[in-house]
């Protein structure tokens, strides 16, 4: 029986440490498409500055502390960057044209990110080392604990600063009603900047935390950009904390799909579970539903 | 002013003629005669993207022996000139750049497809145009069945099975767990695994794959460690995963055999494995471990030249994919000037009359059956140990 449940744990391990990244990503797409309406495809890339940066500062002889920290200023540079000379340049493109300009600095990100650093893959060492913990005959990394660990705490203070803050309470007016929230004296392009910066140090993180698990390289943003926006679509676009949740609903699928069908399938469930989300829940597991006047 | 402004007029008219005359030189036709014409070799590569640990070498290895040649007097007194594409792993991407190559550069040669799907995705290209192709990529679909104009160096997927199971029969270990990944050259190291696995005496137990871009293969490997009986593990892939395949096999503190193939023969696998790589076997051409071989070897030479002209060029470790790119380029510089000519047709069988040839992954010996030219003998199993490859005898 032990064996059967240590299996069973196994596969959640996995499914919980691979959800937990999808979810900090789908994070970043839900707090930007919350302040703007816009899809940031460009959020991958910031997980992957997060990672790049770190190993590079790094191997430049700075501790490791220090590198991520400016590796994440870094990254909410870029991010600001973006929203400055990328979205508010372009505010009267419309919603698409400002997601085809994310996408267009999507490339210019991974390919500035091999010129000015490198085209190998990087691993970077755990922050607790990696003696796997045995729990019921399965064994979990130390760096899964603080990914988890991670993840609550920016739950927590995400939870904080949208409801108990002047500048959060002012996202979620945005996001409800743009016209109204501005007629109210807030500043709308302040707070799309502030959004973006607050992903994009939200995505360097999500990155410096998961590269010692899957390694760091200039393209790694694509494959995760792309999860991370499928867990913010199950969880609901524009619900940070459905993000999460969503991104584990797909990591543990990923996961108990490999485990106990076929390893084969693994890629399709993704897919089916967003395709039975958008068709059956439009709004995603957690999202608003959003209500017009005729 | 007007002085000024006549002036003026008059160095115009002499920058427009000047212009002009410039434009016309530009032009002006090249005759095919031209003992300076540079002899154009193409090349499409995975020099970005999930392959680039492929394509990287290949060309840092390209660009630094063509300006060696070129600095000793080029080939048949012209000089060579490389015009690269980077494909990445996208086989459309490489027919895309192989049309460019044959139609608008007009290259008389091409060196490349550093992955095996870019590789198949370009050889109805490339006979159509009668023009030499070495493919660098790994699978024996390449060159088997044999195909007129397509040739290549590294040794096939079926060669590195074929030396894994002699190595598995030798220690005893029968019954195995198989992983791979959904690349081209994933899929047919894993194809050639399970048939040639009857004629050692192997049978497989479990046979897991993986998706792209995956981040973690506990579960499958979990799978493989709890099938009943299973006595070795051998994963068929290439590029990062290789080396999350290790992390997740020390991580779930498995201890049956580990062997990966040729994919993992660089050094970046044992970094990003972070110790996990240790005590895994593999099969790698003799350049690996070129300083460990035995005097008389007579590839000894060739590798340790190449290693040596290779890492202080660049800072980076030399791999076995940037001693494949090396060996095509001599083998078809050695080619060309056998036959006298770029012709495309002459070049081609000069290829293939390639006897001997001491390459740094191997000694070539090709003919009409046989386009790659390498036998098991010249790949060596090594294991990986204190972070570095380990000759074993």
């Amino acid at each position: 029986m032990s064996g059967v449940l240590s299996e069973f744990l196994q596969f959640l391990f996995s499914g919980l440490t691979v959800g937990a990244i999808y979810g900090l990503i789908g994070l970043g797409f839900a707090v930007i498409y919350n302040a703007s309406h816009v899809i940031n495809f460009a959020q991958g890339e910031f997980v992957m500055i997060g990672g790049m940066a770190t190993v590079f500062l790094m191997a430049a002889g700075l501790p490791m502390p220090l590198a991520v920290v400016l590796a994440i200023a870094g990254a909410a540079l870029v991010g600001w960057l973006l929203a400055r000379i990328g979205i508010e340049t372009a505010r009267g493109a419309g919603v698409v044209g400002l997601i085809i300009i994310t996408i267009g600095a999507s490339i210019l990100l991974r390919g500035l990110a091999q010129v000015v650093w490198d085209r190998n893959f990087h691993p970077l060492p755990p922050i607790s080392g990696d003696a796997p913990i045995h729990v019921f005959g399965a064994t979990l990394l130390p760096q899964s604990l603080w990914i988890g660990a991670a993840l609550i705490a920016i739950m927590a203070a995400l939870r904080f600063f949208f409801d108990h803050t002047r500048t959060g309470k002012a996202m979620q007016a945005a996001a409800i009603d743009p016209l109204a929230a501005q007629l109210m004296g807030i500043d709308i392009r302040r707070l799309v900047r502030l959004s973006f910066v607050l992903s994009a140090a939200l995505g360097a993180l999500a990155g410096v935390l998961v590269a010692p698990i899957t390694m760091t390289y200039a393209n790694v943003g694509v494959m995760l950009g792309l999860k991370g926006f499928a867990a913010a679509i199950v969880g609901g676009l524009g619900n940070p904390l459905g993000a999460i949740a969503g991104g584990l609903v797909v990591g543990i699928a990923e996961a108990m799909t490999a485990g106990y069908l076929s390893s084969a399938w693994k890629d399709v469930v993704a897919f089916v579970i967003i395709l039975f989300v958008l068709l059956f829940l439009p709004n995603g597991l957690f999202g608003r539903a959003e209500v017009h006047r005729a | 002013m007007a002085l000024l402004r006549s002036w003026l007029r008059k160095a115009a008219a002499a920058a427009v003629a000047g212009v002009a005359a410039l434009a016309l030189v530009q032009t002006a036709p090249v005759r095919a005669d031209d003992a300076k014409e540079p002899i154009r070799i193409g090349s499409f590569l995975a020099v970005t993207g999930p392959a680039s640990f492929l394509g990287d070498p290949e060309l840092k290895t390209l660009q630094l022996y063509i300006a060696r040649i070129n600095k000793e007097g080029g080939v048949l007194g012209r000089p060579l000139k490389l015009i690269h594409y980077d494909a990445q792993h996208l086989a459309k991407k490489a027919v895309t750049f192989t049309r460019r190559l044959l139609e608008q550069d007009k290259v008389d040669l091409i060196i490349g497809g550093s992955t095996t799907g870019t590789t198949m995705a370009v050889i109805k290209l490339v006979e159509r145009a009668q023009t030499p192709f070495i493919s660098l990529a790994g699978a024996s679909v390449i060159i088997d069945p044999v195909k007129k104009w397509v040739f290549k160096t590294p040794h096939t997927d079926r060669l590195a099975v074929r030396k894994i199971y002699t190595d598995m029969k030798k220690r005893g270990l029968t019954k195995i767990g198989l992983l791979s990944g959904p690349g081209g050259f994933d899929k047919s190291c894993a194809g050639n695994a399970r048939k040639l696995a009857g004629k050692y005496g192997i049978t497989i137990v479990a046979d897991e794959m993986h998706g792209k871009g995956d981040t973690d293969m506990t579960p499958q490997l979990t799978r493989i460690k709890n099938t009943p009986g299973v006595q070795a593990f051998l994963y068929c892939g290439f590029g990062a995963p290789t080396s999350i395949v290790a992390r997740n096999y020390k991580q779930l503190g498995m201890t049956i055999p580990h062997y990966q193939s040729h994919g993992s023969a660089s050094m970046k696998f044992i970094k990003g494995a972070q110790g996990g790589a240790e005590g895994v076997r593999l099969p790698v051409a003799a350049l690996l471990v070129a300083d460990q071989l035995p005097d008389d070897n007579p590839q000894k030479k060739v590798a340790l030249a190449y290693k040596q002209a290779y890492e202080s060029a660049y800072d980076d470790a030399v791999s076995t994919f940037g001693g494949h790119a090396y060996d095509a380029l001599m083998i078809a510089v050695d080619a060309i000037r056998r036959a006298g000519t770029t012709d495309k047709a002459k070049v081609r069988d000069a290829i293939e009359r390639t006897k001997n040839y001491i390459g740094a992954d191997g000694i070539y010996n090709m003919s009409p059956t046989d386009h790659l030219g390498l036998d098991e003998k010249s790949f060596v199993m090594v294991e990986v140990r204190d972070g570095t490859w380990k000759l074993l005898k």
